[in-house]
């Protein structure tokens, strides 16, 4: 292998991650909060695409981008403040069960209403083509896809550590019942942070319809990898999501390039236990008191 | 607000694995005791990679069993059809064993994934009831794992590897030439790979490039630049379901026009990639667009009650049904071992295609014409269905049908009684 060409990869394999990272931040703010661990995050993933599927033909894909999240996002809240709302206080089983099931009702229903072939989305004519830079080659719509998510991912930043709202959010990870003392009720907050997690997820789904195939059981297919990068990187930790993206993309990408393919999903489970064994709170896990 | 103590990590690992033993149990089947039916069993993949294919088997099995029903039945009985999703190889032979144990069926047809056809065979084997085979193509099942009680409609890889194999070498893309393949990582890509490497050496052609995908693999960004470096004359895929889909998609996005095909492929996933990300030429068992009266009803009868039109997996749903009714009403005899004899002897069949097709004695592969598909140019088509045009029936009209199955020096199979 040439080196330009494990450049290449190098760089592909960074990016990859990327994709996962929308879905993961999600999980990972639910989860941190309210102790919810939402199987069916993948769920909104596949709703997010399904909806830019039916929506394209009238609003475009432009139009989708920003309708679609934002019609995930609310669907988020109702279900946070019709079923989350009750398992805060309960042994997670319950709420894992609860999602679970939730994920199967989303899959089923998907099935019944477009049945289960992949549907047939292309990336819209404006955004197709590719990038050279050299010897490089990347698509086009990667690019875009690329500035998107990191834009979101500044944004999510900004939002938490910057704002009085990210305070509020990161005081209520680390410690609810004082918030609770010093008279803030959580409840508003635990609905704005279900949109905004089921939101990104929607909105992964907007953009991943043009690239992967479309299919009731696509939401399935990302929730596993999305799991192994919030365990590796560290329960409430912000930029250990990030990182551990961007490795679990690396680590994939690698194999490939090194001609172990076979084992390239594989290798992302073999990181995952490692990490554990080393920092069994994950690469940048805080410690939270009340999940130790 | 509080959140109670005994959150812990510990736990939640313990609940994960939990919903990961439920997830793999399934639901069962409710079934009403009936005497004055036959019964069938339906086993098929209805979920992950495979679902897709397994939906449009069942619709077809659904459409069999109504005309089955309106022309007369069976033996003058009504046929109901129990269909369940087969899931995995264990969960198949689970399956399997109580359908024919409890629900006492006449036989057992279906299946995608060769690894469960397989775990279904041992059961259909030891309890002598007929398996039919519409969808696992691993040439193993017709070889080292044959089994006496079962029969394949849908063709081996041997078959669909000579029937695409021969357009590859009318376009001179064999001889002297380089290909890279991508192989799916279980029982179907490794056979396929196997038979598919017997004839790329057999007619000189060379590997630069030759990988195994995970099953659950999604992106192809990695496997893409390889390509392009590598400079391959054709690009083959031995990938099944929604990741030929995947890959199609991400072909057409990086901009990569090498020349590419596979030995295996479903109409399905032609229609799924859409107009102009579905590129190259492949094999396929049967399709919509075949002129006989047979293939025309079949196709009518299906966008009739389902509005779009059936892809290949349909096709060997409707015609396993149909050979299986038409022999008992002529056996007057649901008996799997009067079949099994039956078919042994020559029986032949209409499977909708010019010419009728038998099962071949010594390994039980149904003997029926195959074609080659070829994308259409984005400017010729003219509806999201009809995005490829065929070639004629492989082997041509003045050919055994035998001539592109694998002889038996190639796959021997030796049956236990």
């Amino acid at each position: 292998m040439t080196f330009t060409l494990f450049l290449q990869q190098v760089l592909n394999g960074l990016l990859d991650g990327v994709y996962y990272l929308l879905i993961a931040l999600g999980l990972s703010l639910i989860f941190s909060l309210g102790g919810i661990v939402n199987l069916a995050h993948g769920a909104f993933y596949a709703i997010g695409a399904y909806l830019t599927l039916v929506l394209s033909p009238y609003i475009g894909f432009g139009g989708s981008f920003v309708v679609s999240p934002v019609a995930v996002a609310l669907l988020g809240v109702l279900i946070e403040r019709v079923l989350f709302t009750r398992f805060y206080r309960t042994d997670p089983i319950y709420s894992l069960l609860l999602t679970f099931g939730l994920a199967m009702v989303a899959e089923q229903a998907l099935r019944m209403i477009f049945g289960a072939p992949p549907l047939s989305y292309s990336i819209p004519q404006a955004l197709r083509g590719q990038v050279f830079i050299g010897d490089f080659i990347y698509s086009f719509y990667r690019s875009i896809l690329l500035l998107v998510a990191v834009a979101c991912v500044a944004a999510l930043w900004f939002l938490l550590q910057k704002t009085a709202f990210g305070r509020v959010v990161r005081a209520g990870v680390q410690n609810p019942d004082m918030v609770g003392a010093l008279g803030i009720s959580l409840q508003p907050y635990m609905s704005a942070v279900a949109a905004l997690g089921i939101g990104l997820a929607g909105l992964a789904g907007v953009l991943l319809a043009p690239i992967y195939s479309v299919h009731p059981a696509m939401g399935a297919e990302i929730i596993t990898p999305a799991f192994v990068v919030v365990v590796i990187g560290g329960l409430g930790s912000f930029w250990g999501v990030v990182v551990a993206a961007v490795l679990v993309g690396l680590v994939k990408g690698l194999m490939v390039a090194f001609g172990y393919s076979a084992g390239s999903t594989a290798a992302i489970y073999l990181l995952m236990f490692l990490v554990l064994l080393f920092r069994p709170r994950g690469l940048f896990g805080e410690r939270i008191t009340r999940f130790e | 607000m509080t959140t109670k103590d005994h959150l812990s990590r510990r736990g939640l690992l313990k609940g994960a694995a939990g919903t990961a033993l439920v997830a793999g149990l399934g639901m069962p089947a409710i079934v009403r005791a009936q005497s004055d039916v036959i019964r069938f069993g339906h086993l098929t993949p209805r979920t992950g990679f495979l679902g897709p294919l397994g939906e449009y088997a069942v619709m077809a099995a659904d459409l069999a069993v109504e005309e089955i029903n309106a022309s007369g039945g069976i033996l003058g009985r009504k046929v109901e059809i129990l269909k369940e999703d087969s899931v995995n190889p264990q969960t198949a032979s689970t399956k399997a064993e109580r359908m024919v144990e409890r629900d006492k069926v006449a036989c057992i047809i279906g299946e995608i994934s060769s690894a469960s056809c397989l775990t279904i065979a041992q059961v259909a084997q030891r309890t002598k009831t007929l398996f039919v085979n519409t969808g696992g193509n691993s040439d193993a099942l017709r070889g080292k794992d044959c089994k006496r009680f079962m029969f394949h409609v849908e063709s081996q890889n041997s078959m669909y590897v000579k029937s695409v194999g021969r357009s590859f070498l009318e376009e001179g893309l064999v001889k002297g030439k380089k290909w890279y393949s991508l192989t799916a990582d279980y029982a179907f890509g490794h056979d396929l790979l196997s038979v598919a490497k017997r004839f790329m050496e057999a007619n000189g052609g060379e590997f630069v490039g030759d990988e195994l995908v995970p099953t659950d693999a999604t992106d192809f960004s990695a496997y893409l630049i390889k390509i392009r470096s590598a400079n391959p004359d054709l690009v083959v895929l031995n990938l099944a379901g929604a990741q030929i889909t995947n890959f199609l998609k991400q072909y057409a996005e990086f901009g990569l026009t090498f020349p590419i095909g596979g030995f295996g492929f479903d109409t399905a996933l032609a229609w799924a990639a859409g107009k102009g990300n579905f590129v190259g030429t492949w094999p396929v068992v049967w399709h919509h667009l075949l002129e006989t009266p047979g293939s025309k009803a079949f196709t009518e009868a299906f966008v009739k009650k389902y509005g779009k039109p059936p892809e290949n997996q349909a096709w060997g749903e409707y015609v396993a049904l149909k050979i299986i009714a038409q022999s008992m009403n002529e056996l007057k005899s649901t008996d799997s071992e009067k079949l099994v004899e039956h078919w042994e002897k020559g029986a032949k069949f209409d499977v909708l295609k010019t010419r009728e097709g038998y099962f071949r004695d010594f390994d039980h592969q149904l003997m029926h014409e195959m074609y080659a598909i070829t994308a259409l140019p984005a400017d010729k088509i003219t509806n999201e269905w009809d995005i490829f045009t065929s070639s004629g029936p492989v082997p041509g009209p003045n050919e055994p049908l035998d001539a592109i199955a694998a002889t038996r020096e190639e796959n021997a199979c030796t049956f236990q009684a």
